[in-house]
């Protein structure tokens, strides 16, 4: 009885606990994030591999022998170019405007193959010096970190050019809209982990 | 973005993946610049060896994590309420199992090389 005159008593409304607000519509976004967090620990092990490997040099030649941190100042600052035009075609996207979409993505793209490029011509700068992933374990941990966020980069590239042509054909619709979001989590994910690999790799490898 | 913004008038919202990512030139732009400026000075301490080496790794570590966030915030747009609060929930839950992974194995592998130095008199072992 209690119950009863407190909902109906003053003709107040009942409370309920979903107030309408928002509950995802869909879960990509959040399924996909979820996904981001298994690469997340896909690194971690590439890391924490590099972590106990990066000073076992078997006499060979070390980071500060190897690293030309020049080279990798112009591939982080590619990368984080890539960054911000991936911003400004998600900003296209909400203008509605399939045009920027289509031109800040080609960017996108092109500053992401000059990185790949950039690596493809260390990596075969470092096996011609003879430092091959066979060399030594520190070899072995950088090549494996390294190379495993280089193809994560490659396959990131072969996706915008997917969505591009998606793009282009259907125009911004929900479902485009919603693949370019993944796909910047996925841009965005890959320059926060080249952070780690830059400091922890290459800066750390020279000091 | 909080509950409150949400009433029964915002139909735009279920259709529009992007309704919940306010992206702006101001965001991405002061994000640029600062993730620049995290990254051109570690750079920058590094080639020109400003500092002793031990305290430049702590530094460019700092800078690391302090640029990381940058990122998590202006260019992810993490925040306690995209998709309700679960993906930051999975975040915390990844980070705080990759920190147990990282520092696990640092440790465990440090102690592991300690010991198995070749130990020339074993009764120091004891």
């Amino acid at each position: 009885m209690q119950a009863t005159h407190t909902l109906n008593g003053a003709g107040a409304a009942p409370v309920f606990y979903d107030d309408g607000s928002h509950h995802p519509q869909q879960g990509t976004l959040l399924g996909f994030w979820i996904y981001l967090m298994s690469d997340l620990l896909i690194f971690a092990a590439l890391f924490a591999t590099f972590a106990v490997l990066g000073r076992s040099y078997a006499a060979g030649p070390s980071g500060a022998d190897l690293f030309d941190l020049k080279l990798v100042a112009i591939n982080t600052a590619l990368l984080l170019f890539s960054s911000i035009t991936y911003g400004f075609a998600m900003i296209g996207a909400q203008q509605g405007s399939k045009k920027l979409v289509l031109g800040w993505l080609a960017i996108t793209g092109l500053l992401g193959l000059a990185f790949v490029g950039v690596e493809l011509y260390e990596f075969a700068h470092l096996i011609h010096e003879g430092a091959n992933w066979q060399r030594s374990a520190f070899l072995s941990s950088f090549f494996a970190l390294v190379s495993t966020h280089g193809l994560h980069v490659s396959f990131g590239i072969i996706w915008l050019v997917v969505l591009m042509v998606q793009v282009g054909k259907l125009g911004l619709t929900v479902e485009n809209k919603r693949r370019l979001m993944c796909l910047s989590m996925f841009w965005h994910f890959l320059d926060l982990v080249w952070i780690g690999v830059f400091t922890f790799v290459y800066l750390m490898g020279v000091l | 973005m909080g509950a409150q913004n949400h009433g029964h008038d915002d139909h735009g919202h279920h259709d529009d993946p992007l309704a919940e990512y306010h992206v702006s030139y101001k965001g991405y732009i002061v994000g640029f610049l600062l993730a620049a400026i995290l990254t051109i000075i570690p750079f920058w301490l590094v080639m020109a060896k400003v500092l002793p080496a031990d305290m430049t790794k702590l530094i460019i570590l700092v800078f690391a994590a302090v640029q990381i966030v940058v990122h998590m915030v202006y260019f992810l747009h993490m925040n306690g309420k995209v998709e309700s609060g679960w993906s930051m929930l999975s975040l915390i839950f990844t980070v705080v199992f990759v920190a147990i992974i990282l520092a696990g194995t640092v440790w465990v592998m440090y102690h592991m090389n300690i010991n198995m130095m070749p130990v020339h008199d074993m009764n120091s072992m004891r």
